[in-house]
């Protein structure tokens, strides 16, 4: 393969932001800018879609390599994939074209530079998931900050300037160690391109402070208890598609930092820190999820909601089974997606009525049949039913979790049924029951974007949850082997201290 | 005589100076004419000093004069951005009634002067450069002579820098009478035991040149002066005389007292960091753009100190390379701010700002640019810049330094948001003037193209500056 895909991944969607700043639109609404981009992201979906089609699921290296000067002398412009980061990276591809036809409702000012800031947004993403390079992921982690800054500061809700700069100096203060162990790590092994540092392994001295300046970013990104506080906030005054963006992507840039970074370059200071991410993933989940059950303002219970799933997600990494780390990746693509659903959800509801707050609705079912439907389909994925991704995600995790520590286990479990109770209880109050407030009585079904987006999730909801194959088959091989490699080197490491 | 084709430049922007004085008082109304005339004279003389720079070391006039890869290239950065701050500012002083024939001189003999301090290779010749410059500074700070603050921006840089520069010359003596030789490379020689005059010496230095880079704690006169003086003055102050000082830093550090460098690395380290978290947290309440660049400057000197006190070529590189960048950032800063212009009348306070993005898309994202870059988020040059100075720190295991300095650039993010905020948030405010001059559109778009593609080819300026050695 002389062709650089994954370049052309990352560049594509750069490009149509360019080429929408430097077209102008004679009727002003900027209704072309917006098929232009959908049509930049639709190739750039169906670009990944070839992708997963070419990549051999069996092989454990990674594909599609690219290697190119970049700082001179030290430091690669490197990317390539292996089977965690093509799902990442299809999600990313998937997730915004829907978000770029939801744009329809929710934006009505300066719907230009929105789209412009999306599609940036999109190759920092991508830029994210494929790159081997330790500055080349710094580069991509920390730029996303801009246009995210931007997406809540500009379209947000009354409080987005506080939420914005919460959302900003945290993961920027997260960030900054990382930096320092990045570079750190270069002067200790002398490389940072990561297949390298793979093979070269650091040494074990180093391993503990590297990894928690490491954990610093990714804790704030995922985000855990407690430096979870941002998200909230962020959340409820992010337009719904930012709320969408963040949730579905950007909050797995750290889970996938925390496999490919945590893991595979510091096992030895990953296995001393699994107690500490046990204890932190378990508040996270039950805590979380009591403050969700008290919530008012729906998008802020999905963002909690979002904090237990993710913590579920660090449980099942730091598990180090095969189980759990699948099925920490499959609750990530999964949480993906419906979190995206939810928060796409809750902005139709909002777009009609202007409300977010739960006592305010009430009867949905009557009004909007179809809306009910979908909204069902995505809340029992979010509490993870069987038949949904959300349980096989949850399943695995705890499957892996019981391999390791039953008590654990056992506490993690309680999350599924607190889980099951905010959300049901989520849509018993917002759908059932009956009609007590009259304004909901002038509420209109679904449009037809609205029920093209939402089922375009609904599908691989359901789809991926009876048949997860395609999915468990491209991580497999490179969950094993990363496994391989941890546990070869834990075994090292005991070994030389005999 | 053989000599002199070395020093054309400096004999060239010499002859320019006084020729142009000449036309000045001969000839009646000719402030432009000499404002262009001086515009092109620095484009010959950079022209010259690029033709001159692939030479070797050569030493002059009985090794008191040096041109080597250090001199020649921030020569070339100084006498560049020279000639932008030119550009940019020829429309301000127009509208404020300052095109005078003296200010063209005053920049070139400020340049002058800064020349020959960065070539300097003797106290003797370095303080001759150092006065030539402050001097011409002075009456630059006051040159707006109708304005209050612009008067008391020039008294007060003058009080202030005048006794840096007795301690300076202070500290020459000492080293002088302890070393036994004004010339650089005899100093080293002579002072390879320790005394303390020697010692006395380099603090005395060390603090007259931290207050020509208004590096914490002498850093008084900064704001003062940068919110006091004409905008386009506020420019040069924020880019030349920071590019000759860091170069002359570079020199007595690395040649005349690089023997004693356990002696003076604490004390670079200890500004360094005290720089970088003032500025940080005193430009949060600020008001004024200009003072608050003011204390932003104050930050990155910090931060290109912490590049000279690793004691490496590598620290070294990653301090010029941070001025380089530090240079557009600012040019590309005071473009913005001279377009904030409406009916004739200049704005510089943040509020001024509010909801720029609304009716002047392409200025606001420029600063949005700007802004990031000077925070130092990637992919944006700023980002670059901090990299190499902390790749250098790091290397040599100064941890805290490290970890202090991104701290500090964290807190320094915050009021480069709320600048962006209010451009991007806020409610929107009368349109500017969207008529500009050539030459400030030129520089904008130059700066801005420059921060926004580095990322592209990062490699551009460490090629060039990794000639520069000087351990």
């Amino acid at each position: 393969m002389n062709f650089p895909i994954l370049s052309s991944l990352i560049l594509l969607p750069s490009i149509g932001a360019l080429f929408i700043l430097f077209t102008k639109s004679s009727s002003g609404k900027y209704q072309s800018s917006k098929y232009v981009a959908l049509f930049i992201s639709l190739a750039n979906f169906l670009l990944s879609l070839y992708l997963w089609y070419v990549f051999d699921k069996n092989s454990v290296d990674f594909q599609f390599v690219e290697n190119k000067e970049w700082l001179s002398g030290f430091i690669n412009y490197k990317v390539g994939i292996d089977g965690i980061s093509i799902l990442f990276i299809i999600l990313t591809t998937f997730i915004t074209p829907i978000c770029i036809i939801s744009v329809n409702s929710t934006i009505t000012i300066r719907l230009k530079d929105f789209l412009i800031a999306i599609l940036i947004m999109e190759t920092f993403m991508i830029g994210v998931f494929c790159s081997l390079d330790l500055v080349v992921f710094y580069l991509f982690f920390e730029a996303g900050l801009i246009p995210m800054f931007l997406i809540i500061g500009i379209w947000g809700g009354e409080r987005r300037v506080y939420s914005a700069f919460k959302f900003f100096l945290y993961t920027l203060l997260g960030s900054v160690l990382m930096l320092v162990a990045i570079i750190a790590i270069y002067w200790i092994t002398g490389t940072t391109d990561v297949e390298k540092l793979y093979e070269l392994g650091i040494q074990a001295k180093y391993q503990n402070l590297l990894w928690l300046a490491f954990f610093s970013s990714f804790a704030v990104k995922t985000p855990m208890w407690p430096v979870h506080t941002w998200l909230p906030d962020a959340h409820v005054e992010a337009p719904t598609v930012g709320s969408v963006l963040l949730a579905a992507i950007l909050l797995k840039m750290a889970g996938y930092g925390f496999i490919r970074f945590s893991l595979g370059l510091f096992p030895i200071a990953s296995e001393n820190f699994t107690i500490l991410v046990y204890i932190l993933s378990l508040i996270a989940i039950i805590y979380t999820s009591l403050v969700a059950l008290m919530q008012e303002d729906m998008k802020k219970l999905i963002a909690y909601s979002s904090v237990a799933h993710m913590g579920f997600v660090t449980l099942g990494i730091f598990t180090m089974t095969q189980q759990g780390i699948e099925g920490s990746i499959f609750q990530m693509i999964s949480h993906g997606l419906v979190s995206a659903a939810l928060f796409l959800s809750v902005g139709v509801v909002y777009e009609r009525h202007h409300t977010r707050l739960i006592n305010k609705y009430g009867g949905l079912v009557s009004i909007m049949p179809r809306y009910a439907i979908v909204f069902m389909v995505f809340t029992l994925g979010a509490l993870g039913l069987p038949g949904t991704t959300g349980f096989i995600g949850e399943f695995l995790i705890l499957m892996g979790a019981f391999e390791k520590n039953i008590l654990v286990a056992m506490i993690a479990s309680l999350g599924v049924i607190l889980g099951a109770a905010y959300m049901l209880w989520l849509f018993k109050r917002v759908v059932f029951g009956e009609i007590n407030n009259q304004e909901l009585k002038s509420m209109k079904d679904l449009k037809t974007f609205e029920i093209i987006t939402l089922s375009a999730l609904v599908i691989p909801i359901l789809f991926f949850g009876f048949y997860p194959e395609p999915l468990m088959n491209s991580i497999e091989a490179s969950v094993e082997n990363t496994l391989n490699m941890y546990n070869f080197d834990i075994i090292n490491n005991l070994a030389s201290k005999d | 005589m053989e000599n002199f084709q070395y020093i054309l430049p400096e004999i060239f922007i010499s002859i320019s100076i006084m020729l142009f004085l000449l036309v000045g008082v001969f000839k009646k109304n000719s402030a432009n004419l000499i404002y262009n005339l001086s515009i092109i004279s620095l484009v010959i003389l950079l022209a010259i000093i690029i033709n001159l720079s692939s030479l070797d070391t050569i030493y002059l006039f009985n090794n008191s004069y040096l041109i080597d890869n250090l001199s020649n290239y921030m020569k070339i950065i100084l006498v560049g951005s020279g000639i932008f701050v030119m550009l940019t500012g020829s429309k301000y002083i127009q509208v404020i009634n300052l095109n005078k024939i003296e200010y063209p001189i005053l920049i070139l003999s400020s340049i002058l002067g800064m020349m020959i301090m960065i070539s300097s290779n003797d106290l003797i010749v370095f303080y001759m450069g150092l006065e030539l410059q402050s001097l011409a500074l002075y009456v630059l700070a006051s040159f707006n002579r109708d304005n209050l603050l612009s008067t008391e921006s020039g008294l007060k840089y003058f009080v202030l820098s005048a006794l840096s520069s007795g301690l300076l010359l202070y500290g020459c003596s000492l080293t002088y009478g302890f070393s036994e030789s004004t010339n650089f490379d005899q100093i080293l020689i002579n002072s390879t035991e320790f005394n303390y005059g020697t010692t006395f010496g380099i603090v005395f230095i060390l603090v007259g040149l931290a207050f020509k880079i208004s590096a914490v704690p002498f850093h008084m006169w900064a704001p003062d002066v940068y919110q006091g003086s004409p905008t386009s003055v506020t420019l040069f102050f924020a880019i030349l005389p920071k590019i000759a000082a860091l170069s002359v830093f570079i020199k007595f550090l690395y040649t005349p007292f690089a023997n004693m460098n356990d002696q003076w690395q604490t004390i670079i380290v200890f500004i360094s960091i005290a720089s970088m978290i003032f500025g940080a947290v005193a430009a949060i309440g600020q008001k004024n753009l200009k003072r608050l660049i003011a204390y932003s400057s104050i930050s990155h000197m910090g931060y290109a100190l912490a590049g000279l006190a690793t004691v490496t070529n590598q620290g070294i590189q990653s301090s010029i390379i941070y001025i380089s960048i530090y240079l557009v950032m600012n040019l590309a800063f005071f473009s913005c701010l001279f377009m904030l212009k409406r009916n004739d009348k200049y704005y510089e306070n943040i509020q001024d700002l509010s909801g720029l993005s609304k009716k002047h898309p392409i200025l606001s994202f420029s600063l949005l640019i700007v802004l990031f870059s000077l925070a130092g988020i990637p992919p944006l040059a700023g980002f670059f810049a901090k990299f190499y100075i902390f790749l250098a720190v790091i290397e040599q295991s100064m941890y805290f330094l490290a970890i202090v300095g991104l701290l500090a650039t964290v807190i320094a993010a915050f009021y480069y948001l709320r600048i962006i905020k209010i451009i991007y948030f806020d409610s929107e405010k009368e349109e500017y003037d969207t008529s500009h001059n050539l030459g400030l559109k030129i520089t904008l778009a130059i700066s801005t193209l420059f921060i926004l593609a580095y990322f592209i080819y990062p490699s551009s300026i460490t090629k060039i500056v990794s000639k520069i050695t000087m351990i």
